[in-house]
């Protein structure tokens, strides 16, 4: 039991240190990734512009969920206009890049673990590399970038869809006065501490959620079994990701 | 007599699997030479040495003069720049057209504007028969199809070694004629040397200049095809002979089995 646990976190450090290694490689070649700018477009086109569905419409729902339940709370207190404020500070605090994350890594992350797995189990990264083309420049970096920049993206318009839900909720359907729930919210969402620092959150599981999803694509071994399970690996470890390096985050970020 | 590839007792092993045992063999200058052998005896692997994708065991490899094994990443891009591979499952992008799959190399590696390049993939399509296809997602196209567009591909840039895995397989009869001409025909119209790798006896005996025949590991015989077809070496003899014993089978293979369904069917 003790050695099974042992080995575990051995074999788990030893990925790590690949995964550190290839982070540096794909750094290395980003440059490139650049210069061909196309690329990255086309891949921010696959990892953010085909989430949007997704994205906006969990939003919605999240911020009307959050609407009844916090009036609901708040109600008791007699203090319903700040409803607003809670709103908009759960969703752009946490569940925004929190959730958007998670969303991302399921619907973007496996999608790229699965086309990379693909392409490597096809030949096509070996057929490149004999043309003298590196993959990690061409293929891997764009779609590394392509995810980095997307996810922050996606996760203000995950919070924007929220707050528009809590809206509806609050105001169109339980009748607060919507120029205090307007006004509590700008009154109390500071822009650095709440806005930047959610952004900040975006932008850190925008790159552990990409490196998760290209560097499992990558190291796949080129059968449909190794596909499957690289693609379930990806959602796995990238969700514990985001989970864990938020509650890092919001310590660092909302202490006092 | 220079040699573009060299290769001095290269051993080989995957983990501790041993694949290659001493092989031997030279592709000289201009000319096309086939490697002939049985399925798992290590053609592929022979080219991925070649290719510096994978680094012998031990023994010799050079390639227009230079160490592979020994070069870094730099020095082994610029190598694979003058060479080009033909993999056997074609290995085509799918998420690019046939039309961007050949342009690809030249958009890579060259600046010459789109109209040129625009020119140049049609011509390679044509050579090889596709030109109509040049819209056709890889996806959208027969293994025999693939591996013509992969071979349109392979000489984008002319390359001065060319190397095919298995270019007649999955190919009827009629393209398979014109391929092996095609390869010969590049061979000799850009004066590189070429490298191919088949169970089509007949069909190569006919375009190359040299034979090698692998086995377990090992080149177990060697000569011109007029050596070849008139050796008295039990191997060669069995594995040409083998080979040509059921040209229908081999050559047409639809055939016998539509036969054999057809027969079951009937019965
Ligand atoms: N990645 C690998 N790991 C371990 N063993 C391998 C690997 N690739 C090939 N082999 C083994 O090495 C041997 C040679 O394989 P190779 O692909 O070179 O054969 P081949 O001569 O090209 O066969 P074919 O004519 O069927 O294509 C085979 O027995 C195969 O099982
Ligand atoms: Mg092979």
């Amino acid at each position: 039991m003790f050695r099974l646990v042992g080995a575990r976190t051995i074999n788990t450090q030893w990925r790590l240190g690949v995964m550190a290694r290839f982070f540096g490689l794909l750094l290395w070649h980003s440059g490139s990734s650049f210069r061909r700018l196309r690329l990255t477009l086309r891949e921010i086109y696959f990892s953010g512009v085909l989430s949007l569905t997704i994205i906006l419409i969990s939003g919605l729902f999240v911020g009307m969920v959050l609407g009844l339940q916090g009036y609901e709370t708040l109600q008791r207190y007699g203090s319903e206009e700040v409803l607003g404020t809670l709103v908009a500070l759960s969703l752009v605090r946490e569940l925004g890049p929190v959730l958007a994350g998670l969303l991302f890594a399921s619907r973007a992350g496996s999608a790229v673990t699965a086309e990379i797995g693909l392409m490597k189990a096809t030949e096509q990264l070996a057929a490149m590399d004999m043309m003298a083309v590196d993959p990690v420049a061409r293929v891997v970096a764009p779609r590394f970038w392509g995810g980095v920049i997307s996810m922050p993206i996606l996760a203000l318009l995950f919070s924007a869809m929220g707050v528009f839900g809590g809206y509806l909720v609050g105001v169109v359907m339980i009748g607060i006065d919507s120029g205090s729930f307007w006004s509590q919210m700008q009154a109390s969402v500071d822009f650095r501490n709440d806005i930047v620092n959610g952004v900040i959150k975006s932008v850190v599981f925008g790159v552990a959620v990409s490196l998760v999803a290209v560097f499992e694509g990558f190291d796949t071994d080129g059968t449909a079994e190794g596909v499957s399970r690289a693609t379930t690996r990806t959602v796995v470890t990238s969700s514990l990701a985001i989970l864990g390096l938020d509650f890092i985050l919001t310590s660092f970020m909302f202490r006092g | 007599m220079s040699s573009l590839v060299s290769l001095r007792d290269v051993r080989f092993s995957y983990g501790n699997r041993d694949v290659l045992h001493g092989v031997t063999l030279n592709v000289p200058r201009g000319k096309l030479v086939a490697i002939m052998g049985g399925s798992g005896c290590g053609k592929t692997t022979l080219m991925r040495l070649i290719g510096g994708q994978l680094r012998p065991r031990a023994g010799q490899l050079t390639v227009c003069g230079a160490e592979v094994p020994s070069l870094d990443r730099e020095g082994l891009y610029d190598l694979r720049r003058r060479m080009s591979m033909l993999f056997q499952f074609g290995a085509l992008f799918t998420d690019l057209s046939v039309f961007d799959n050949v342009a690809f190399p030249m958009r890579e590696h060259t600046n010459m504007p789109e109209p040129i390049i625009r020119d140049l993939v049609l011509m390679k399509l044509h050579a090889v028969g596709l030109r109509g296809a040049e819209n056709l997602l890889p996806s959208e196209l027969s293994g025999g199809m693939a591996r013509r567009v992969a071979l349109a591909r392979a000489i984008a840039l002319d390359p001065e070694l060319m190397m095919y895995d298995e270019p007649f397989a999955g190919l009827d009869p009629i393209s398979l004629g014109v391929i092996g001409q095609l390869i010969r025909k590049l061979n000799d119209a850009l004066g590189a040397s070429s490298i191919v790798v088949t169970h089509d006896v007949q069909e190569s005996l006919q375009i190359v200049d040299y034979v090698y025949f692998l086995s377990d590991g090992k080149v177990v015989a060697e000569g011109t095809p007029d050596e070849i077809r008139t050796s008295e070496d039990p191997w060669v003899h069995q594995f040409v002979w083998g080979e040509a014993d059921g040209p229908v089978p081999f050559r047409y293979p639809a055939v016998p089995y539509e036969e054999a369904l057809l027969g079951v069917q009937r019965a």
